[in-house]
């Protein structure tokens, strides 16, 4: 909570500071109040894995994980994560995408970091599965090139290495 | 652009109060669309409730569930009791995007956005929902079948922030919630249902049909009397009583019609004994 207050009460200044914990590491900046947590990821803190596609929440390329939850980082104000832990494509281990790359799961890889993102949350949350299926969990990732197929069964492969099950619904369309 | 950012309720009420032309700030899933293009948007000034950590938490108390005026669908859909007791709510939640919107998007967002085709509104409407406003000036309690009063018209000042949605807790013998749309994901509504019975009687919602979310109550009456229906043109006139459809890109009024009438039939003909 102290955190938060770092931006100040009631601020009507052009800019903000805020401090989150980003990527596992604190982080501090300055943030105007119309840029997005996407515009403050790729364009001031050096991590541009986290693409642009609608800027709309509907293609799911700017996923990232905000308090351990899926989120698409274009709808997200900058000032609102003040406090919050944002994890972002960068904070994975390029290992972790060997299931990805056997299934062909990437093509022009536009999709691949938001798809990876929420990938990573699906099987870390294998108890997800006894409500959800991976193609629902998957919906909100559009890729214009594989036909998920590949996308999904990375996300099988990755499970069942962990030890868990892809459960019931895992293969349901 | 002004961008307010309260620690408590009394701040965000106060800050509301003083500022009349400011806008709520919640999971901003309707607000940030576009945000890029819509340089006007960036000159308004905002109140944002992300940082009032009391209005996110829902609970049930002996008689209700209690939302919180951040209460986000995901905070429902990951409910378990939620899903034995209003499984609506769940159904209507997972149809609400995709998962990214569902864990910011606020059921309070859905209600003040005032889209016809929301799709949070029929279920809490089906579900008798009151909703609760807060000011400087008090509190006061909506029901939500109240609540809208013409096309993105409703009874809420702009000083007034939605800080709680009270649902009775009911034996239901019927909880059905139909969305009609172009694909199974992200989708927009063209015709949408929730349809309860209780103790309490009938709730036919419907959204995408009218200028806001209405009950049908010609469609409740109908059901209520048990007059005999055996096809879905049968419908029809009630149907024509209880919304008024438009022709728009996604659907003409005609369809919407037609479609109700057929998936209130359907989903009514096992279950009314006056349907054959
Ligand atoms: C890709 C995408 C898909 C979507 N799909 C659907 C869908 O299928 N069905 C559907 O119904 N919606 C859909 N939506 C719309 C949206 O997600 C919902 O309406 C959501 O519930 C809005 O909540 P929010 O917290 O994000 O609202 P915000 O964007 O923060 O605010 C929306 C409006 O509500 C006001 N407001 C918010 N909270 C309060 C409060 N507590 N008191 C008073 N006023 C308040 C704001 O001032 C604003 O006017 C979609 C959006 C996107 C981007
Ligand atoms: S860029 Fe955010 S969802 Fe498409
Ligand atoms: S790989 Fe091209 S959009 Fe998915």
């Amino acid at each position: 909570m102290s955190q938060r207050k770092t931006a100040g009460r009631g601020a009507a200044a052009g800019e903000l500071r805020i401090s989150f914990t980003l990527n596992g590491e604190p982080a501090t900046l300055e943030v105007s109040p119309s840029e997005r947590l996407l515009d403050i990821l790729r364009y001031r803190l050096g991590l541009p894995g986290t693409k642009e596609g609608c800027a709309e929440g509907e293609c799911g390329a700017c996923t990232v994980l905000l308090d351990g939850l899926p989120v698409d980082s274009c709808l997200v104000p900058a000032y609102q994560v003040r406090g919050r832990r944002v994890e972002t494509i960068e904070a994975l281990d390029p290992a972790d995408m060997a299931h990805y790359h056997a299934r062909g799961t990437t093509q022009c890889g536009a999709c691949t970091p938001g798809v990876v993102v929420t990938a990573s949350w699906i099987v870390r949350h294998p108890e997800l599965l006894e409500t959800h299926s991976i193609r629902d969990l998957m919906a909100g990732n559009l890729c214009r090139c594989t036909g998920y197929d590949g996308i999904i069964e990375g996300v099988v492969d990755e499970l069942e290495e962990r030890g868990g099950s892809a459960g019931p619904g895992a293969h349901r369309s | 652009m002004r961008i307010l950012l309260p620690g408590t309720l009394e701040e965000a009420l106060q800050m509301l109060a003083a500022t009349p032309d400011a806008t709520p700030m919640a999971g901003g899933t309707d607000l940030l669309v576009h945000w890029p293009q819509h340089p006007e948007l960036h000159e308004r000034s905002y109140v944002d409730l992300s940082g009032l950590e009391d209005l996110r938490p829902h609970r049930w108390t002996d008689h209700e569930l209690v939302l919180g005026g951040l209460t986000s669908y995901w905070d429902v859909i990951t409910d378990r009791r939620a899903r034995v007791e209003l499984p609506l709510l769940i159904e209507a939640g997972r149809q609400v995007g995709a998962v990214q919107i569902q864990t910011r998007g606020t059921w309070a967002g859905n209600i003040a956005n005032g889209s016809p085709a929301a799709d949070g509104v029929p279920v809490l409407m089906a579900y008798d929902a009151l909703v609760v406003l807060q000011s400087t000036r008090g509190r006061s309690e909506v029901p939500l079948a109240e609540f809208y009063v013409g096309y993105k018209e409703m009874r809420r000042k702009p000083d007034e922030l939605i800080t709680q949605i009270r649902l009775p807790r009911r034996e239901y013998d019927l909880q059905i919630f139909e969305k009609v749309g172009s694909r199974q994901a992200q989708a927009i509504t063209k015709v949408g249902i929730a349809i309860t019975h209780s103790a309490a009687g009938w709730r036919v919602v419907s959204n995408s049909m009218a200028p806001f979310v209405c009950r049908c109550h010609s469609m409740e009456r109908l059901l209520q009397d048990g007059r005999p229906v055996s096809s879905p043109d049968d419908l029809l006139p009630a149907i024509r009583e209880d919304v008024s459809p438009i022709d728009d890109i996604r659907s003409t009024a005609e369809y919407r019609e037609r479609v109700m009438a057929r998936v209130l039939y359907y989903d009514l003909l096992d279950v009314c004994p006056s349907f054959s």
